[in-house]
């Protein structure tokens, strides 16, 4: 890995920092939508690394999303009234390491749901994964703890620019670091060829849940994040629509590909909030441009250069 | 493959260029007009569910409050001023509700927010309006967190431990029932909470609930838990949910041979109702806001107002709560004789013997509304009115 890739997270993490420091100047609907991106970033390059460059298809997503959100949001809720303490110093403590359990908890969950699944080979994951999605959100319904079906209540609005947009940049130095370093490359020749690459002597089932897990960790974080924008958890949030809006966003961007994903998932939450203006026929609109561009553009809408058709 | 691995710097671009943006090309707008200037339109935002799953209840509640508005700008509106009624939709799914009510605060400085039919919608919408300082009416929410959030957020509906404890009465009064079997929608708050208070009301008044079974919403087949419940004879059957699921439900009660009464709440309150249960739904009851049987001058002027407005459609519960809902927010705006939102507060918690749609509205201390119900029966495929219970 060139050691410039460090500059880069560096420098976009003090980017969101100065961004953040500035963002009382924006109204809270604009702030909404742009932590809203930040977090479809972190989910959709998360995504990428297991569904576009290991090549397994995950619809589990948005669980391993609900597992790091309600970690996360049960971890302020209930510790940040005990330990008291000024709400400066629980945004900077206490709900980073909320993020980290959570998303250490998502990777575990990955872990359990990985390690006998992915021995499989084919599209036994998708219902795997599927299943695991919806088990999350009917144990959540039922767990009064968490609120049950009611919802999870007064979650602590930590969330900022500077915490997504940072993970975001986390995120992406994270999958794209792992993917070029010389163990890394491994993901893709399972993607290529699972067959010649066990061939070659490479532990394929390792890598698919190494994928799997830091894919699910990541999303974990995702869901703290999102918990602590929104204030509010509800389990219908995180159903199988919710994972379908992470694949749509990794197949829009062009799987395995890190710039278009990134674009995809900026595009995606940008547009169904400018789509208000049509009233009733937004998500009609939506949809319907949901279907031009992948009839247009079946490799993925943001392929460099735009011209030329995938290579691998 | 090596064009793949220069791609990332971009990306981080990308998210550069992207959070500029955001920071930059988006500053604040629409600070002129509205908010407690004092002059231009007095806005006023809707969320609702217009799309999704509970359509059926948002169109309905939205029609109400939009002919509210027209009749209120009609007579001249408020403080001298016209109302501005905003709408958007948040297609029944958790998290939209929060962008579009900062949307609301920030963008459009609404003076207040109404909304919404759904529980989990306005507990996700309420905190946002409690933080703000802007005033929150909800037309339909019964769960009884929704007012819990704080000292802006208001209803016009009675909630769910009253409909419980009402529902149970009439169990015991005019069903005569000793043993009821509780089918309850796990998904649903309303559901979960509005069998908690029917269950404790019954057994303190001496029933017994012989057996509790469960589904989820957009359950298909519920003849795994009818069967239980059969085997359990109970002389009524409550189901507490929506009514896509209650309509299929009594359906497959009365397939199995069920012949006892079926019961439930406000969520039954919809026209699809009887198209998915049809003939099945003779000898069920539900308790609701209101008829549009009822003969108080209120309701009979709303629902000529409502069917002239709308093709002849006859307002449901849903429709007169979406009413009333902007109608009592009105009379508190006039009150304040402000558009501040301390004021129009303070007006709506005073709020006392309104003349509602939905009969006489007084807001209490926890900002709940207290008021009537009626019980709906079906008789020959057609909503019909059975009582009234006063609270």
């Amino acid at each position: 890995m060139p050691p410039r890739s460090q500059l880069w997270l560096l420098a976009a993490l003090a980017l969101a920092g100065v961004v953040s420091a500035f963002s009382g100047r924006l109204d809270s609907y604009v702030l909404d939508v742009a932590m809203g991106v930040g977090i479809n970033i972190v989910l959709a390059v998360s995504l990428n690394l297991i569904n576009g460059f290991t090549g397994q298809f995950s619809l589990g997503h948005a669980g391993f999303m609900a597992v790091g959100a309600y970690t996360s949001a049960m971890l302020t809720t209930t510790l940040g009234t005990k330990l008291g303490g000024s709400p400066a110093l629980l945004q900077w403590v206490l709900f980073p390491a909320s993020l980290l359990l959570g998303g250490l908890l998502a990777a575990l969950a990955g872990l359990a749901v990985g390690a006998p699944s992915l021995r499989l080979k084919g599209d036994y994951l998708a219902i795997v994964t599927l299943g695991f999605g919806e088990i999350i959100k009917v144990v959540l319904q039922n767990v009064d703890a968490v609120g049950g079906a009611r919802g999870l209540i007064g979650v602590p609005a930590y969330t900022d620019l500077f915490w997504t947009f940072g993970a975001a940049a986390v995120t992406v130095y994270a999958v794209w670091g792992l993917l070029n370093s010389a163990y890394g490359r491994g993901f893709l020749a399972v993607a290529d060829d699972e067959v010649a690459a066990e061939a070659m002597g490479l532990d394929t089932t390792r890598y698919k849940i190494t994928a799997f897990v830091v894919g699910s960790f990541f999303a974990g974080v995702a869901g703290g994040l999102y918990a602590h924008l929104k204030g509010y958890l509800n389990p219908g949030g995180f159903d199988f629509n919710k994972s379908i809006e992470i694949v749509v966003m990794v197949i829009l961007g062009g799987m395995g590909r890190h710039v278009g994903v990134i674009i995809a998932a900026v595009l995606l939450g940008v547009l169904s909030e400018t789509l208000r203006s049509f009233g009733d026929y937004r998500m009609i609109i939506y949809s319907l441009l949901l279907i031009v561009l992948m009839l247009t553009r079946p490799q993925g809408l943001f392929i460099w250069p735009l011209w030329k058709k995938k290579s691998t | 493959m090596k064009p793949t691995f220069q791609l990332p710097r971009r990306g981080f671009l990308a998210v550069l260029a992207t959070a500029i943006a955001l920071a930059t090309g988006c500053k604040p707008s629409g600070e002129s007009g509205g908010g407690a200037a004092g002059t231009g339109t007095i806005k006023i935002g809707e969320f609702a569910s217009l799309t999704g799953t509970e359509a059926a209840f948002g169109q309905s509640s939205h029609k109400g409050t939009q002919l509210a508005i027209e009749e209120i700008n009609q007579s001249g509106g408020l403080l001298g001023r016209k109302l501005e009624h905003l709408t958007e939709d948040n297609r029944s799914t958790a998290g939209e509700s929060a962008t579009i009510v900062k949307k609301f605060i920030s963008r459009e400085k609404v003076v207040a927010v109404l909304g919404e039919v759904a529980s989990g919608r306005s507990l996700e919408a309420g905190p946002i309006c409690q933080a703000a300082g802007i005033p929150m009416v909800s037309p339909s929410s019964t769960n009884p967190k929704v007012t819990e959030i704080g000292d802006h957020v208001f209803r016009v509906c009675f909630i769910d431990p009253f409909q419980g404890k009402l529902l149970a009465d009439f169990a015991k009064r005019t069903l005569k029932a000793r043993k009821v079997a509780i089918l309850s929608d796990v998904s649903a708050p309303y559901s979960v909470g509005l069998a908690d208070f029917f269950r404790q009301r019954f057994i303190a008044e001496g029933g017994e609930v012989v057996v509790e079974q469960k589904y989820a919403s957009k359950d298909k087949d519920f003849r795994a838990q009818l069967t239980a419940i059969k085997a359990a004879a109970p002389d009524a059957i409550f189901v507490p949910g929506y009514y896509t699921e209650a309509g299929l439900i009594v359906a497959q009660a009365r397939q199995l041979g069920l012949a006892v009464p079926l019961f439930g709440g406000d969520g039954w309150e919809a026209p699809e109702l009887i198209q998915i249960a049809g003939e099945a739904l003779q000898g069920t009851y539900y308790s609701t806001h209101y008829s549009p049987e009822a003969k108080s001058t209120e309701v009979r002027s709303f629902v000529k107002a409502f069917q002239a407005r709308f093709n002849g459609e006859t307002p449901d519960a849903m429709a007169a709560l979406g009413y009333d809902s902007a109608m009592v927010l009105a009379d508190a705006i006039k009150r304040a004789g402000s558009t501040d939102g301390s004021k129009v507060r303070d007006a709506l918690a005073a709020t006392k013997d309104f003349p509602c749609v939905t009969g006489k509205t007084t807001l209490d201390a926890s900002r709940n509304a207290t008021k009537a119900a009626v019980i709906i029966t079906v008789k020959d495929g057609k909503f019909s009115y059975l009582e009234t219970v006063e609270p």
